[in-house]
């Protein structure tokens, strides 16, 4: 069922080139082969320049390496895009609420809609969160939703990423490197902006701030250097004007976080960390953890700073819960889903397992808390080998898997070194949250699975990106798009062309 | 020095200045141009119109005939023989100034110029045998402007004497760099907002994000205030923060600062001096507040009007005597 041709989001079945595409059609057409493979190396050149690299764990020869970006980019109508937001945002409220009830009353447990020890055996259900507030119930201060096409209709939620979701350097480096290889398409078309996402997400951040009556003092806290994500980090940091911190520049003094400073401690409010929850301080979790700030748990729990997606998100994005989004969305908002499951068998259940242990070579299986692709079974692509001995670990851990059928995911059009063909894509919107309300900035990551017919989208494993626009419906073009008839123009605006003119003397 | 002498290095840095200025001006504009109907629709033009009065050539624009639109206002600003203040032209003009004043330079400056000129030629002559605007290309050539501009800003200041010949550069390029920062920041003022756009609305932030793109600032923006982009505060950066090397305030540190090593040296302070402190004092008391209730557009038109006649009169103390 994998074989079957999926939806191309360029090229209707008969050939014809769908409306939202057509520029790009025309840009690919008229571009000879040279040229396209010129702009990809200048744009490698570029990404080479800008220094945005990721390390890739478990591959010693090529730690610092460039994740291949396709140059042409994805379109998304903005009718589409609509449809999409609303579904994202109820999304990420449900999964706040879900939060806040789990580490509270739990209400969800006792209306018998949520097994109760799905949540408590949960390695990700942090008990050091249970009955703590965080401020204005934000938990998922910043989401990045994985979604998929496999027809015109609907988007389907692959995975919610909450606890520190990655990429969105790429969002915003992708959208500055197109706009320079490719000007022409920027004029024909009217994309919407992402570069003011650091800008929301700084403000999400200070609207957190747990002390009012001062400036709230923000801060990034990376694993450091060697970490995947590292260039993102510092980035980020760069882009929000917020301090980039190791765990040793944070110091904890009567349960308050400061940082060490030329001018001695200064107090820190609000901290973005990159850091997952075992390793941020070593009193109270991973006590071997070399990152983390002593202390910092014993800050948060006096309610004297905020972090960052809060402790013990992890339970809202692992698979076993995703199961239940349908059900959590309506149970704490009484609204359907707009966003649609894939269908799910979680094997924890026998009959589940008995179909997916006989159709394992169709389904694809996941790990309840793995990710980045690591740890899964993808049936269509993987030897009888490989199938027998993901079955006797299903079989030995049922509950540790869950299955779904293998998603024809929609292609788009993707450059490579013999031409241009359709490759499988998914989307990384990023969804942030702060005291006033979620939001989305219009875009996201579309993350494309470069080797044919492969469905790993993964950078880690050999996936590359795109920039992706949401554009206008019916927008024609540069010349003839629709004039607005006031005409005081050119009264308003005085010129002044004194200066120049003095030293026109000069020759 | 010969006063002729001075006057070649002065002018050499402003039309280098300015030639990095337009690159600046130009690709501004693209990205107001490539903003999305969703945040607000400018009347078709008003971006290019208001590109042209930024750089106070609008006037002789409109009486070359051309229509507003994209490609005749870039041809215009890049590489118009008719403009005299086209990159191109900015380039030949600091070209034939460092030529006649060969042996006031060090190498290193005369094989940056040098080379530049070379490269123009190139770019002219690929924009000669076109057939049409290709945004590819213009991108390319404006990135070699603001490289070039760099690199002989670098030549210049690591290498040169420090003495009079290196004062009357620096402030050519200072004089230049005010003027240019302060007419950016008019660019906001020319691009007219569509009726349903209220200031402060989306297509008005990322009308200022772009002015700070233009000249570096952006990132700068977020080190110095911590929080999301204001309409004031980006004033505040470009006209009175003395740790934004571009500020008006921040020139005009400079501009005093290399009139006095000059009136020092000559053993004589004149009108230069005098006027230089009191544009000086004016920003050094000046406050946002009072600038946005009088209108920055005004302010900004009496500073450039200031800044034009502090240029006079050095030409007039110094230069054309």
């Amino acid at each position: 069922m994998a074989r079957a041709r999926g939806y191309d989001e360029m090229t209707l079945d008969d050939g014809a080139i769908r409306t939202a595409y057509e520029r790009i059609a025309k840009w690919l057409a008229e571009a000879p082969k040279d040229l396209l493979a010129s702009r990809h190396s200048h744009a490698e050149l570029m990404f080479r320049r800008i220094g945005i690299t990721f390390n890739v764990y478990g591959d010693k020869d090529a730690s610092e390496r460039l994740i291949p970006f396709d140059i042409i980019p994805r379109v998304i109508q903005r009718t589409e895009w609509v449809q999409l937001e609303a579904g994202l945002v109820q999304r990420v409220n449900a999964l706040n609420r879900f939060l806040c009830d789990i580490y509270g009353a739990q209400e969800i447990v006792r209306a018998g809609i949520l097994p109760r020890d799905i949540v408590e055996t949960n390695p990700y259900y942090n008990k050091a969160m249970i009955g703590q507030k965080v401020p204005h119930d934000v938990y998922v201060h910043i989401a990045g939703i994985d979604v998929v096409r496999i027809d015109a209709n609907d988007f389907y939620v692959l995975e919610d990423n909450v606890r520190t979701p990655s990429g969105v350097s790429y969002m915003l480096e992708n959208r500055e490197v197109m706009m320079r290889l490719a000007p022409d398409l920027f004029a024909d078309h009217r994309v919407a902006p992402v570069e003011n996402y650091p800008d929301a997400l700084l403000a999400a951040l200070r609207s957190v701030t747990p002390t009012d009556g001062h400036e709230p003092a923000c801060a990034l806290l990376t694993p450091g250097p060697f970490n995947s994500a590292y260039y993102e980090h510092s980035f980020l940091a760069d882009k929000l004007g917020i301090e980039l911190v190791e765990g040793r520049d944070l110091i904890v003094e009567n349960d308050t976080v400061f940082m060490r400073t030329t001018e001695g401690p200064r107090r820190v409010d609000v901290i973005y960390r990159r850091i997952d929850d075992d390793f941020i301080d070593p009193e109270a979790f991973n006590p071997t953890s070399m990152l983390g700030v002593p202390g910092l748990m014993r800050a948060y729990k006096a309610g004297n700073v905020t972090i960052a997606n809060a402790v013990g998100t992890g339970i809202a994005d692992d698979k076993a819960i995703y199961t239940y989004m349908p059900e959590i969305i309506e149970f704490y908002l009484g609204e359907k889903p707009l966003l649609k499951n894939v269908p799910t068998w979680r094997c924890r259940d026998p009959d589940s397992l008995k179909y997916v242990l006989e159709h394992l070579p169709e389904l694809v299986v996941k790990e309840v808390n793995g990710s980045g692709g690591y740890g899964m079974l993808v049936g269509p692509h993987a030897s009888s080998a490989q199938i027998a001995e993901f079955a006797a670990k299903l079989k030995d851990d049922p509950g540790n898997f869950i299955a779904q059928p293998t998603l024809a995911l929609s292609t788009c059009p993707t450059f490579f070194d013999t031409g241009i063909g359709p490759r499988h894509v998914d989307l990384r919107p990023f969804v942030l949250s702060g005291a006033n309300g979620v939001r989305v900035v219009p875009g996201g990551l579309t993350r494309v699975a470069l080797k044919e017919g492969s469905l790993v989208v993964n950078s880690s494993q050999g996936g590359g990106t795109k920039d992706t626009w949401i554009v206008d419906d019916g927008y024609t073009n540069g010349n003839g798009f629709q004039t607005q008839s006031q005409s005081q123009g050119l009264g308003f605006g005085q010129s002044q062309s004194q200066s120049f003119g003095q030293n026109q003397r000069q020759s | 020095m010969l006063s002729r002498t001075a006057d070649n290095l002065y002018w050499l840095s402003r039309y280098m200045e300015r030639a990095d200025f337009l690159a600046r001006i130009v690709q501004a504009t693209q990205r107001l141009t490539s903003l999305p109907v969703d945040y607000g629709q400018p009347r078709q033009g008003t971006e290019w119109e208001s590109a042209l009065a930024s750089a106070g050539v609008e006037e002789a624009f409109l009486k070359t005939g051309a229509p507003m639109d994209e490609a005749s206002v870039v041809e215009y600003l890049t590489f118009s023989v008719d403009n005299p203040s086209s990159i191109r032209n900015c380039i030949e003009y600091a070209r034939a100034n460092a030529r006649s004043v060969r042996t006031a330079l060090t190498i290193e400056m005369w094989e940056a110029i040098n080379s530049a000129w070379f490269e123009l030629k190139r770019f002219e002559q690929i924009n000669i045998g076109r057939s049409r605007f290709d945004r590819e290309e213009l991108t390319r050539f404006l990135d070699f402007v603001k490289k070039m501009s760099l690199d002989f800003d670098g030549c210049a200041y690591r290498t040169m004497l420090r003495n009079d010949a290196y004062w009357f550069s620096r402030l050519g390029v200072y004089l230049e760099r005010a003027d240019n920062t302060a007419r950016i920041l008019d660019v906001k003022y020319h691009v007219l907002l569509p009726e349903s756009e209220a200031i402060g609305g989306s297509l008005d932030y990322f009308q200022w994000t772009a002015i700070l793109r233009a000249v570096s600032a952006h990132t700068a923006y977020h080190w110095v205030y911590r929080q999301s982009i204001k309409p004031w505060l980006v004033a505040d950066l470009l006209i009175l923060k003395m740790e934004m090397p571009r500020s008006l305030i921040a020139c005009y540190d400079n501009i005093v600062y290399f009139l006095d090593a000059l009136g020092r040296a000559y053993g004589i302070q004149g009108a230069s001096q005098r006027h230089a402190r009191n544009v000086m004092e004016r920003l050094q008391t000046a406050t946002t507040r009072e600038i946005f209730q009088s209108g920055l557009h005004e302010f900004i038109t009496t500073f450039v009007e200031d800044n034009s006649r502090l240029g006079e009169t050095i030409s007039a103390q110094y230069l054309v005597i």
